[in-house]
């Protein structure tokens, strides 16, 4: 009775037993657990597919050659990723970007423009669809930001009228580009290397930067993990939100550049479906597609394990809708253990 | 020795630890609860209630110790193996589904049915007993959730706790949305539950209200339990606060320096007014005062502080910094002025949680920092880190997220947020929101500091007490109106709310 009444001190010493659950969780779990660890993750997917692929297919497969197709192939959609990359991270979407490149792609092909292109300069194939990509952008980012709209929706009508607009105005024609002197240089090599996919790696390492180390980047991680408190701490946030889409406006200009390079044509179908794409890419890049975290060597990664993954199917002579089924798991599969690694220590402490 | 049996525990919790990634949330807890006994948990934020909660609710397993119910040993696997012995939870958080009606938010996973079709009449009886049970019997249980204020989603939840036939309800802070007439009724509630023998363990750190509704205390320190059934009524104040903190607190709020006749004026609110909230706010603030906002929830303090901070848009009236008037509506204005704000809302408002404490801390001045666009991170985490040790933040540790520190050291990064950015005028939202007693002293003394250090500050807190103990003026504000201007020394709690009662009577 009285034991139940006076009050029990317990002894502040630790108890037996437990200082083997103090040590700290091993090497391996922490790096995996960390944001090398997604990105590890990534490497080893994209390892296993090389060497799935090198069996299958052997020496047509393991080939420099076919090494830099793949990537050639890949560096359309991934300057586009680079772009949704940070729209995603602010905690948005784009989704019209492959209307908008399709549109950018028929702006700078219109007989008009090719013809003041042959008066003054080949660079104006290059304005052009930078500045359609960008002020597409601008509208998206001006709906969303400033008219309160929501991104899936703002994006989406513009991803409806941008693909309008460009049957519009090219009246479902396909139109070459005419300019040798702009096909030359997009089609050219450097040091043995293709420009669209020195351009890839240009906007992949600038966009690294941008993300990482500038006051552009942090403002876009901020208002992602979270918009209120970046509003209230005194950032201008719908300036910013606004931004980050004719950023993404800006990469999907750039892409059309190298649409127009590798296809030397300018179409209303450039682009179809490249939105899911992209945004597969991001994600299992390992972004969180709330926002307010994401890598840009995830993304790269992620961009090029799909079109790896194509190019192991097309050695193989296999029917692109199993190259589809085996996709749609990829994203599944990605999305599963970065759920895993997100949840962390505490997931792996449970046993 | 026989008698004692019907005061044997129906819980038991024997030195229980359990470790996250590392990190030892419980390193030996101990806890008994008889039944029809209202048995307070008291804690620091940090002090692993939540980690106890959880594993008498099932969602944790403990790593060593044991948990006897009734007397016996159990494993308490998951959720619904915790309902099944008795246990039930309510979490801060509640979860009751918006969407669906009392009834159904009830027997939500064991609804009464034949043949897969839903008994909804049978359900509703049911409901209406149950609420009955809790004083309630006035609720229609096809009334939705969403529409329930936080008090009914209680009622609601400790409904739904009967209806498993719990023994034990487990409340976690559940004053914390509540004001004090709805506490009173919560209390009932309570005491409505035990008369029926069902225990209750009540986690808090409102010592006042531990001393209206308790029987026993435990105290948690630092994940270990530092005392377990003491009586409430043989247990002094300072003894509580002395377990909980592993020190002595004198005295809670730090002495006022009296503000010069001649200090500058940095704030000055002219006939201020937000349409629907409140009306014609006018006050100045000098360098060195502190200026409380007393009023009740719903009174529209919050909402002139977000005012003046530019986070809402005045229908008219001006702010002005330092005799600058702000563009109404622009919270960049403001804080190019050297203003700053500390939201009610930490976690929602305040700080982006995943963020290591020196991104959260920089969020106002990483740019101040940066060269033509370059991040310095080192230049801010050298500016944390002096932030980290004037302002005793813990963990020391600028890369550690912001979701892993307590109440207490989160409101200290929103401060030091400030400092960095060299604020003339501060504006606090319930500053100690959320912060427990130990943590809240250091917080009075850091807003008195940096009132001594020439910041015009203004406070606003649900807690008259602490807004009279902190300020060196106050208003007193009721329904959108300024009631009353006084020194903080000439008017005291009942004062304050004599005038409000008698303002919203008026």
């Amino acid at each position: 009775m009285s034991e139940q009444k006076s009050p029990v001190l317990t002894d502040a010493a630790p108890l037996p037993g437990a200082s083997h659950q103090t040590e700290r969780p091993s090497a391996l779990k922490r790096i995996l657990g960390g944001s090398v660890g997604r990105n590890l993750g990534l490497v080893i997917a994209l390892i296993a597919l090389i060497i799935i692929g090198t069996i299958t297919a052997g020496d047509r497969f393991a080939d420099v050659n076919n090494f830099l197709t793949i990537i050639r192939y890949a560096s359309i959609i991934g300057v586009i990723s680079i772009g949704m990359t940070f729209v995603i991270i602010a905690g948005g979407i784009d989704l019209s970007v492959g209307s908008v490149l399709g549109l950018a792609t028929v702006v700078a092909t219109l007989p008009a423009i090719q013809a003041a292109a042959e008066q003054s300069s080949w660079l104006l194939m290059i304005i052009v669809p930078l500045a359609v990509g960008a002020l597409a952008g601008l509208v998206n980012g001006i709906v969303i930001a400033y008219g309160n709209v929501v991104a899936f929706m703002a994006t989406l009508a513009m991803l409806v009228g941008a693909r309008g607009i460009a049957e519009l105005i090219s009246g479902r024609r396909t139109q070459i580009v005419t300019s040798t002197d702009f096909l030359e240089f997009i089609r050219a090599n450097l040091l043995g290397v293709p420009v669209l996919i020195w351009i890839f790696a240009l906007v992949a390492v600038a966009g690294w930067i941008l993300l990482n180390r500038t006051t552009f980047g942090r403002r876009t991680v901020a208002i992602g993990g979270n918009l209120e408190a970046s509003r209230l701490a005194g950032i201008k946030v719908k300036r910013h939100l606004l931004l980050v889409y004719v950023l993404s406006g800006f990469t999907v200009g750039i892409a059309a550049i190298m649409m127009l390079g590798r296809t030397t044509a300018g179409t209303s179908t450039h682009g179809m479906l490249y939105e899911l794409d992209a945004i597969a890419a991001v994600v299992v890049g390992g972004t969180l597609l709330i926002g307010g975290r994401g890598t840009i060597v995830g993304t790269v990664l992620g961009v090029l394990i799909f079109a790896t993954l194509t190019n192991v199917f097309t050695q193989n002579n296999l029917d692109t809708s199993v190259q589809a089924v085996a996709k749609g798991l990829i994203i599944v599969i990605a999305v599963l253990l970065q759920q895993r690694f997100a949840t962390g220590g505490a997931a792996a402490g449970k046993k | 020795m026989i008698e004692e049996d019907h005061a044997s525990p129906l819980l038991e919790v024997r030195g229980i630890t359990k470790t996250f990634a590392g990190v030892q949330a419980l390193k030996g807890v101990n806890l008994d609860v008889r039944a029809g006994e209202v048995h307070c948990v008291l804690g620091q934020n940090g002090a692993g209630k939540s980690t106890l909660i959880k594993t008498l609710a099932g969602v944790h397993q403990p790593d060593a110790g044991e948990i006897l119910w009734q007397g016996e040993t159990v494993t308490i696997a998951d959720p619904i193996a915790a309902l099944k012995l008795g246990i039930a939870t309510m979490y801060q958080e509640l979860d009751v589904v918006d969407g669906l009606s009392i009834a159904e938010n009830i027997f939500l996973g064991h609804e009464h049915s034949t043949g897969g079709m839903l008994k909804v009449a049978h359900a509703n009886r049911l409901t209406r007993e149950l609420l009955t049970r809790l004083g309630h019997g006035d609720l229609p249980p096809n009334t939705e959730v969403g529409q329930l204020s936080a008090a009914n989603k209680q009622i609601v939840s400790m409904a739904r706790a009967l209806s498993h036939d719990a023994k034990l309800i487990v409340m976690d802070e559940p004053s914390a949305v509540l004001d004090s007439g709805e506490v009173a009724n919560l209390f009932r509630v309570i005491r409505e539950l035990t008369r029926q023998g069902i225990a209750v363990v009540y986690i808090s750190h409102r010592l006042e209200e531990i001393r209206q509704i308790g029987n026993r205390i435990s105290v948690i320190k630092d994940g270990r339990s530092t005392a377990s059934g003491l009586a409430v009524s043989e247990t002094p104040t300072p003894e509580l606060i002395r377990l909980m903190t592993g020190r002595e607190v004198a005295n809670v709020f730090p002495e006022a320096v009296p503000v010069p006749r001649n200090a500058p004026i940095l704030l000055e609110v002219s006939h201020l007014h937000l349409r629907g909230h409140f009306s014609d706010v006018d006050f100045t603030v000098r360098a060195g005062e502190i200026v409380g906002l007393a009023g009740l929830v719903g009174s529209g303090r919050s909402e002139i502080l977000e005012t003046i901070y530019g986070a809402r848009k005045a229908t008219s009236g001006t702010v002005s910094v330092q005799g600058k008037v702000l563009r109404a509506g622009s919270v960049t204005a403001a804080v190019d002025a050297g203003m700053g704000f500390s939201p009610e809302e930490r976690k929602s408002q305040g700080l982006i949680l995943a963020e290591p404490i020196f991104k959260n801390v920089t969020l106002s001045t990483f740019s101040r920092f940066a060269r033509g666009g370059f991040l310095n991170e080192g230049g801010e985490r050298d500016a944390a880190r002096e932030q980290i040790s004037a302002l005793e933040l813990r963990p020391a540790d600028p890369d550690r997220p912001a979701r892993t520190l307590s109440g207490g050291n989160q409101q200290k990064i929103l401060l030091a947020r400030w400092l960095v950015h060299g604020t003339h005028v501060l504006l606090l939202d319930e500053p100690t929101r959320g912060v427990d007693v130990g943590a809240r002293a250091e917080i009075y003394a850091l807003i008195r500091r940096l009132a001594a250090e020439g910041t015009a500050i203004v406070v606003v807190s649900s807690e008259i007490e602490e807004v009279l103990g902190l300020s060196d003026r106050v208003l007193v504000i009721g329904d959108g109106d300024v009631l009353a201007e006084s020194n903080a020394g000439d008017i005291d709690e009942p004062g304050v709310l004599d005038l409000v009662m008698k303002g919203s009577a008026a």
